[in-house]
């Protein structure tokens, strides 16, 4: 599904240059779930945002689903991440006047699908990480967990092939995180590819395969047993 | 873009984004609005000052002059300073063969019209003083006479046979006619003569020296009557559409001179009033008028328009994080920027709009004030429609315009920079 090989990403600071990504290769096939881990600065979000087209590396390959993704302009991008990908942030980056069911709705609407299906099919992801009553209802109306759900909801909407999940429980108690958790390990039984950025012990434990990254390279890249979140929600 | 256009999430996007700054759009939506208002306003009431020029003239031809004789100034051909002059009946043909601009010329002669002693004129026990004009058909050509149904004004018989008609004023018929009674066919009398009442003319309140009293007689009853032989007051002429009025009264004067013997330089002898010359001031004016009215207005739009940009400039900025998520989504550059320039040119057009509507009630409200009077130069304020439409694309092109800056610089952010931001 996702295949990288040699990435090397730096930002430049003024007169130096930062080397954030030092040459990465990594493999993730369909339906697995993997946590990325490392300390801040380590590159994680940097490699999230790479897999995710929100930034360019500046050597190395990527391949997703078969399809090498290079020399993208701001429209492929743009078209490529809403085919390809869902979306969850730390800040759950909803849009504040819209309802939940319209958060939800609007990746379709960059689909260019009809109004009332673009309805349907919210309203039905939006039951599925059990936000159905809540449709109508504001993102200030809702408390962080439910915020990250809708988000969810959002990424999963335009049925991509993969969900990158950028600290998705930084915001939120533990509790509530594990009841996240329970939502993705079920979206990912379902055979959706999860990249998860955490530094969470025990969210990355809930993944399938947890990748260290330290100073830009993989350190360690090893499977896990899945520790089920559902024990941990009454 | 149509797509865009029609969706009802493109509006719901341009109404939460206009919530959001509900006061500060409104105040930059006065400032287009205020644009379109004084530029409605402006040209509408130049419109009507045209119209209400029009209005004042429409009875008078518009290119007619007035010659009447004066006294010399310079001595000439063995005559002294000082000689009366007198304009002949025979003046009007040799006129109309010297100058090729008139096309028509009347003779007119009047008792009262000019100091004087005006007629006596009676019917029965009721009697008064009016002005008594001696004229020829061809007068209508050069001032239209408004006869009420069941009238006519004099014609060639009338003169040929030097019969005994009159046409009088609306104020005569009211003083000497009962309201019941009817003037056409009734005799009235003009210092001690009868003559028989042919029309009543409306009153028009035009052209500046005659009013609703006077009373028309055929030009050969007249001299028949008052005994003036040859003599003529004054001649009312009109030149060709197309002529140069102020040359034709050149001409005009020029050619009494010779014939009158009188010094070319002599400027005194005939005097004359140029109505033509002077609608054309009126009409150089009112274009004047126009033309600023247009330049300020398109001046206030446009300050109004900027003002648009400016918002939306602040308010892309504050929706940095916003539009960085829709990119994330999946919003390509083009839809970005496609929704900012509809957001800009729904506000114009909104704004535009509204200045329209009143700018139109202030010019009905105008014209409901000013309808009945007649001395104001002032007559349906109006708005040619292409003009209408001219403001509205214009806006539309500036407000398009001008929404290209904020929405280059909505789509010149990165996505991953305006998710950053916080």
């Amino acid at each position: 599904m996702i295949d990288i090989s040699d990435l090397h990403k730096s930002y430049k600071m003024g007169q130096n240059s930062l080397h954030v990504l030092k040459g990465i290769d990594f493999k993730a096939d369909e339906g697995e779930m993997v946590a990325i881990m490392g300390s801040s600065g380590s590159g994680k979000s940097t490699l999230l945002n790479i897999l995710g087209m929100l930034d360019e590396a500046d050597a190395g390959t990527y391949i997703l689903d078969g399809k090498e993704i290079k020399d993208l302009d701001e429209t492929k991008a743009a078209i490529y991440r809403n085919k390809f990908l869902g979306f969850v942030f730390q800040s759950f980056n909803l849009i504040a006047y819209k309802t939940a069911l319209e958060n939800v709705m609007l990746p379709l609407y960059y689909q260019k699908v009809s109004r009332k299906e673009r309805q349907t099919r919210a309203q039905k992801f939006l039951e599925q990480v059990g936000l159905g009553p809540w449709a109508t209802h504001r993102p200030n109306e809702l408390s962080g967990g439910q915020k990250q759900r809708v988000a969810i909801a959002r990424a999963l909407v335009s049925k991509p092939k993969v969900l990158l999940a950028d600290e998705p429980t930084g915001a939120l108690d533990s509790k509530t995180s594990y009841e996240l958790m329970d939502v993705l390990q079920t979206i990912n039984n379902q055979g959706i590819t999860l990249l998860i950025v955490t530094h969470e012990e025990d969210i990355a434990n809930m993944c399938k395969r947890i990748v260290h990254l330290r100073d830009g390279i993989i350190v360690s890249d090893k499977k896990v047993t899945q520790v089920k979140a559902s024990q941990y929600v009454e | 873009m149509f797509r865009t256009l029609f969706d009802r999430d493109t509006w719901q996007e341009i109404f939460g984004s206009i919530q959001k700054n509900r006061l500060r759009t409104i105040v930059t939506v006065i400032g287009v609005l205020w644009g379109i208002f004084i530029y409605i306003t402006l040209s509408g009431a130049s419109k009507g000052l045209d119209n209400g020029f029009e209005r004042q003239f429409e009875q008078v031809a518009i290119n007619s002059l007035f010659v009447w004789a004066q006294s010399t100034s310079l001595p000439y051909d063995g005559f002294r300073t000082g000689r009366r002059m007198q304009l002949k009946l025979d003046d009007q043909a040799y006129l109309m063969q010297r100058v090729p601009q008139l096309q028509y010329v009347a003779p007119r002669i009047s008792r009262g019209a000019f100091g004087g002693q005006a007629a006596n004129v009676g019917r029965g026990t009721k009697s008064g003083n009016y002005t008594i004009y001696g004229d020829f058909p061809i007068l209508v050509k050069i001032a239209a006479k408004d006869i009420y149904e069941g009238g006519r004004f004099i014609n060639q018989a009338d003169i040929d046979n030097q019969r005994k008609v009159c046409v009088i004023g609306e104020r005569t018929q009211k003083e000497l006619f009962e309201k019941s009674e009817e003037p056409v066919g009734a005799f009235i009398e003009i210092d001690n003569m009868y003559f028989q009442v042919i029309g009543v003319h409306r009153f028009t309140g035009n052209g500046g020296f005659e009013n609703d009293s006077d009373v028309y007689i055929p030009f050969t009853t007249f001299r028949k009557a008052y005994n003036t032989g040859d003599k003529v007051d004054w001649f009312a002429m009109a030149a060709y559409d197309n002529a140069d009025v102020v040359l034709a009264e050149k001409n005009i004067k020029a050619a009494l001179k010779v014939k009158h013997r009188v010094h070319p330089d002599d400027e005194r002898a005939f005097g004359s009033f140029n109505l033509g010359e002077i609608f054309n001031k009126v009409k150089g004016f009112s274009s004047g008028m126009n033309l600023l009215s247009l330049v300020v207005g398109i001046a206030t739009i446009l300050a109004g328009v900027i003002g648009i940009g400016n918002i939306l400039l602040i308010s892309v900025r504050e929706r940095t994080k916003e539009l960085g998520i829709r990119r994330a989504l999946g919003a390509t550059p083009s839809e970005v920027r496609a929704q900012i320039i509809i957001e800009s040119v729904f506000l114009t057009l909104i704004a535009g709009v509204m200045g329209i509507v009143l700018g139109s009630f202030v010019l009905a409200t105008i014209n409901y004030l000013t309808v009945d009077s007649t001395s104001l130069p002032y007559t349906n304020p109006t708005v040619p429609i292409k003009f209408i439409l001219g403001a509205l694309a214009l806006m539309v092109g500036l407000g398009t315009l001008i929404g290209l800056i904020p929405a280059q610089r909505a789509v010149s952010i990165k996505p991953i920079d305006a998710l950053r931001e916080e």
